[in-house]
């Protein structure tokens, strides 16, 4: 193995080990958050018309949950280790180091993408007692995961870069990702929204990934297929592509 | 002319701005392979932003800097595996214990298991062997200040840069500092050093630059630069009631634990000159005591009295 490649893997050894060793708070607590979520919501939603024809509520609603889980995660990963290890001060130690922005880049990203499989797994897991979702389209499932999540690791580094402090991160959380996430149909389908918002849901990036991870189990969402991937793609493509030009200028980190 | 052996660091024309204040009015200077060199400088003369910018955390406005020939910015993977630096702040990460740590470290910049037994050698020798599977945030200050040193030679870089690593630290440990440091040099290590006791760096530097306001003010040997100035100093303790003579007084220097210290260039006051004064002028001393300068002196002088 390359020096290089050493490199890499260090760093995402080290960013795994980073939340491994607080599992209970990094897979764990988001894993109940959302059982409860499920909980609640498939109660009191109970009895009223499916939204898919033969797919229940409760079934519906899962994977926009895990969905909406592994955003938050993605993003939480990436954003709090930067953060952190700006305001500790030891982000220098990765500075000084003979790593590249590609590096960087694929060690964070792919350490998130660690995390979000482990969640996703785990709340598919501990579902099953309640609901047994199909998978219509594992190929379409897997696509819509991979590039959600990186996508959210990749917007969690630019997060982590631009800010010089915890309030930053949780503005950034507070005030984009959670509103977002929230308001991208993982508790109803859009086409029960007034036309308004039934437009403006069809600008949120979130939505789609939501809508093409549903498409992955049912077969059936509310916008085809392609249109959902596109849009994700392409929001990890601009993503990738600030993030790198960032990285490779040493924006807001080379002083 | 033969040509001259590839510098260890060689910088040219760096300059650094941060908004209005000029960091770093253009530096220009090499640091020879196998040297034993001081970087010396009131507080903000410019030495840590100088470092930051070999290091590659600070980027500068102009000019170049290369390690063993590798410019930090084009070949900056090359040129930091050759470097190891200390910094000033002490930082760790929290997360880590502290063998796991170096590993992490050492794996950066490449270096597998292979590494291993030379972390273990230095958490031996740092006196860090029954810490090693310490968290890093239950470590004393001091213990951290070791951590950082070894972090810094993990991938035993031929280019090591301390900065100010005896600040704040025990007498003890900054023997230890002292001795490891020294090591490295006997061994070949370029070992480049910051430090705000002149002593420190009389005794261990062999050749030293002084910043000043972002400028380099002098860079010369020790010897060199102590012997830039011909003056001794002079210290009289003088009997109850006698006076120091008028001509003597534009010289007084000092006036430590109720003695005079005058000071003397060797040209202009010969010491024998300066007793005949005295002696003529019935002045009684119940003692006599000179001393040769030192860098502190030498320091003052080119820094006009600033805090070192
Ligand atoms: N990030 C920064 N932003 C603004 N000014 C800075 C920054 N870093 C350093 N400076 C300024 O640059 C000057 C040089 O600072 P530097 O830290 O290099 O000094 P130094 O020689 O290392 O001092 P000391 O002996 O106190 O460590 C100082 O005036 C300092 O205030
Ligand atoms: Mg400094």
């Amino acid at each position: 193995m390359s020096p290089d490649q050493i490199g890499f893997q260090t760093l995402l050894k080290k960013e795994v080990m980073r939340f491994w060793s607080v599992l209970g708070q990094t897979v764990t607590a988001p894993v109940i958050t959302a059982l409860l979520y499920l909980l609640v919501f498939a109660q009191a939603m109970q009895g009223r018309a499916s939204v898919y024809p033969g797919v229940s509520y409760t079934e519906f609603l899962l994977p926009g949950l895990i969905m909406m889980t592994v955003i938050q995660n993605a993003f939480a990963n990436t954003s709090s280790s930067l953060i952190q290890s700006k305001v500790m001060g030891n982000l220098v130690f990765l500075q000084m180091a003979p790593l590249g922005p590609w590096e960087w880049f694929g060690a964070y990203v792919t350490a998130a993408l660690v995390r979000t499989t482990l969640v996703a797994s785990a709340m598919l897991l501990v579902t099953i007692p309640f609901v047994q979702l199909p998978i219509n389209a594992p190929l379409a499932l897997l696509a819509m995961f991979l590039v959600s999540s990186a996508s959210l690791a990749v917007l969690g580094l630019i997060a982590g870069i631009v800010s010089q402090k915890f309030d930053h991160i949780a503005a950034f959380t507070n005030f984009f990702i959670t509103p977002l996430s929230f308001l991208s149909g993982v508790f109803y389908s859009v086409h029960a929204l007034p036309a308004f918002w039934y437009q403006a849901s069809h600008l949120n990036p979130f939505f789609y990934m939501i809508d093409g991870f549903r498409y992955g189990f049912f077969g059936q969402a509310d916008v085809p297929l392609l249109q959902s991937l596109l849009w994700s793609l392409g929001f990890l493509l601009v993503a990738s592509t600030v993030c790198m030009w960032m990285l490779k200028t040493g924006y807001k980190l080379k002083k | 002319m033969p040509s001259s052996p590839l510098p260890a660091v060689a910088i040219a024309g760096v300059r650094k701005s941060y908004g209005k204040l000029q960091a770093l009015r253009g530096i220009d200077f090499s640091i020879r392979q196998g040297e034993f060199f001081g970087l010396l400088g009131p507080n903000g003369a410019g030495k840590s932003t100088l470092i930051s910018i070999i290091a590659g955390l600070v980027a500068a406005d102009a000019g170049s800097i290369s390690v063993m020939g590798h410019d930090t910015v084009k070949d900056f993977r090359a040129a930091r595996r050759k470097l190891g630096v200390v910094p000033q702040e002490l930082v760790f990460d929290p997360f880590f214990k502290v063998r796991d740590m170096l590993r992490i470290q050492a794996g950066y910049y490449g270096c597998g298991k292979e590494s291993w037994p030379w972390i273990d050698e230095m958490l031996e020798r740092l006196d860090l062997a029954d810490k090693a599977n310490s968290p890093m945030r239950a470590l004393s200050g001091g213990m951290k200040r070791r951590v950082l040193v070894a972090q810094a030679l993990v991938h035993k870089p031929p280019v090591v840069i301390l900065d100010e690593p005896t600040a704040g630290v025990d007498v003890e440990l900054r023997r230890t500092l002292w001795a490891f440091m020294t090591d490295l040099h006997r061994k070949g290590t370029t070992v480049v050093l910051t430090t705000h006791y002149l002593e420190e760096a009389q005794e261990l530097c062999e050749r030293i630059a002084i910043l000043d306001h972002g400028q380099v003010q002098v860079i010369e040997t020790t010897q060199q630069l102590l012997a830039r100035h011909p003056f001794r100093f002079l210290r009289l303790k003088l009997a109850a009631g006698s006076v120091l003579p008028e001509s003597l007084r534009a010289l007084v220097s000092g006036e430590p634990n109720g003695a005079v210290e005058l000071k003397l260039e060797t040209a202009r006051h010969p010491i024998a000159s300066v007793l005949e004064t005295l002696r003529a002028a019935g002045v009684v001393i119940e003692d006599v005591h000179t001393r040769d300068p030192d860098l502190e002196d030498i320091f003052v002088e080119l820094t006009g009295g600033d805090d070192a």
